[in-house]
């Protein structure tokens, strides 16, 4: 029951990332085109994001690690999507008029709106580690399937963005989904805590 | 990620192998795609190398007959000339090979041209494989149309004609057919400027896409082209649009040298709504245009 829900979390955290990401390059096309570089600013920004976010994470799952603080985790990656629902297009504007080059215009923005959700959602994969490991000897193992799962999930989430999201809806109510999911993950993680803390209620960490 | 590199890989891979009908005489690399030169019995067209069936001309000139017209949405495109007799500025957003410009330059040599295409490689094969002419008047920008278009708004810029050309190939630049473009481009039109548009006329696309036009121009004339899937969207600037005005002997006289049959273009020219009105629009939050025209 736990394992299988910190997996179906880790799954969604890899969906929203991916969903996120190509819905970054729809963004930015208005202001900055749909150039290479366009994708290039983003990719680079995501994976910035996500090297920072696993680094945070790891360090952040150092300390009393729980269900409800990796809960947490996703609260605030679902909240930090909201300022990008309300004002990226200002942000895009405002970079826009002073930077003159669209390959470093794309990129100052896509640092500005992406890299701080991206970073939280990244914190999710390593935080799911800690949570999930037993023992020592299991760990690779556990680390491995997550990163299946984690991975699987990049994968729908974004051929369902790409194929499918982008034809039912439009780019904020995609964008409202992946906060919602976020959002009801976090709860999920909440609500599995305090499950856990009832049925035994000496345990204190994870 | 790395799913998306792995299917570019792919896709490049099987790109090399397809095989290329028709002599191909040049081929250049760009950061975007190949951009071939082939020629064909007595045509000469760019393409961008693709792996698909169908082949997509980018654009054609004739070698017997250079001054000919090969494209027939080229045709409706020049019937804008009635509205706009002697133009000043014109912006031509989507350069393939510089066609459009140099016949527009022979017509109204005082006109200012601004050419505006995303692919350095094009114009170069342009002006070297269909003798594209830059000048004092005509120009051309390397950048995307869409931040040309709003830098060109945010310099108070005005063009009394503008030609959107940037749909023929087979990837639609969707940030390019939203309501917030649309309302960008009629932005940067003079009072009474043009607008022509060449654009699709199947697939499921078609309601969307007039209904967006539809939406930020009001009335709409169009032109179908007799045998290819194309059309020209003609709007303008104004309060009204109701009727696209007739031919002068001159425009016929001018038009005649590059083989437009303008009795031909005028009966194709319509002001009928066959779109289904109701339909949504496309915007900049919702336009998935190249799912649409797969439908």
């Amino acid at each position: 029951m736990r394992k299988a829900t910190i997996l179906l979390l880790a799954f969604s955290a890899g969906f929203s990332i991916m969903c996120f990401e190509l819905l970054g390059g729809r963004m930015l096309a208005p202001f900055f085109g749909s150039s290479i570089y366009v994708w290039g600013s983003i990719i680079t920004v995501f994976m910035l994001a996500l090297s920072i976010g696993y680094l945070t994470g790891g360090r952040f799952s150092l300390y009393n690690a729980s269900l409800n603080r990796y809960g947490g985790i996703f609260i605030i990656a679902a909240l930090s999507l909201v300022p990008t629902i309300f004002y990226s297009e200002q942000v895009f504007k405002f970079v826009f008029q002073y930077i003159e080059d669209p390959r470093y215009g794309s990129l100052v923005a896509a640092t500005l709106v992406y890299l701080v959700p991206t970073i939280i959602m990244g914190m999710i994969a390593p935080y799911s580690v800690r949570i999930l490991t037993i023992s020592v000897d299991t760990s690779g193992h556990t680390a491995g399937f997550l990163y299946f799962v984690s991975t699987i999930g990049s994968a729908i989430g974004t051929i369902m963005t790409s194929f499918y999201f982008v034809l039912w809806m439009e780019v904020n109510q995609i964008l409202w989904l992946t906060f919602s999911i976020l959002f009801v993950c976090g709860c999920l993680a909440f609500a599995m805590g305090s499950l856990e803390k009832s049925a035994n209620p000496e345990m204190t960490s994870a | 990620m790395n799913k998306i590199f792995k299917t570019l890989l792919v896709a490049l891979l099987i790109g090399q192998i397809a095989h290329i009908e028709a002599k191909q005489i040049a081929k250049e690399r760009s950061i975007y795609r190949n951009v071939v030169i082939v020629e064909e019995g007595r045509e000469r067209c760019m393409r961008f190398e693709t792996r698909r069936r169908q082949i997509t001309n980018q654009a054609c000139i004739d070698l017997k007959e250079p001054n000919k017209l090969v494209f027939e949405y080229a045709h409706g495109v020049l019937a804008g000339y009635a509205l706009k007799p002697q133009p000043k500025r014109i912006l031509i957003i989507g350069l393939g090979g510089g066609v459009l410009s140099n016949v527009m330059h022979e017509i109204s040599p005082e006109a200012e041209i601004t050419s505006v295409d995303i692919d350095p490689v094009v114009v170069e094969m342009a002006k070297e494989y269909f003798n594209y002419q830059e000048n004092d008047k005509v120009k051309t920008e390397i950048k995307d149309g869409r931040v040309f278009v709003k830098r060109a708004l945010l310099k108070n810029e005005k063009y009394d004609w503008i030609i959107l050309d940037a749909f023929n190939g087979d990837y639609i630049p969707e940030h390019l057919m939203s309501k917030e473009f649309l309302s960008e481009v009629k932005g940067l039109l003079d009072d009474d400027g043009l607008l022509s548009a060449n654009t699709f006329s199947n697939s499921k696309l078609y309601d969307y896409e007039s209904a967006t036009y539809q939406h930020v121009f009001g009335d709409l004339q169009i032109f179908k082209a007799p045998t290819k899937g194309n059309r020209v969207i003609f709007a303008c600037n104004c309060e009204a649009f109701k009727v696209f005005p007739q031919y002068s002997p001159e425009l016929k006289a001018t038009l005649i040298k590059y083989q437009v049959d303008v009795d031909r273009v005028w009966r194709r020219i319509s002001d009928k709504v066959d779109w289904d009105i109701n339909s949504e629009i496309l915007t900049d939050q919702y336009s998935p245009a190249n799912l649409l025209k797969q439908n």
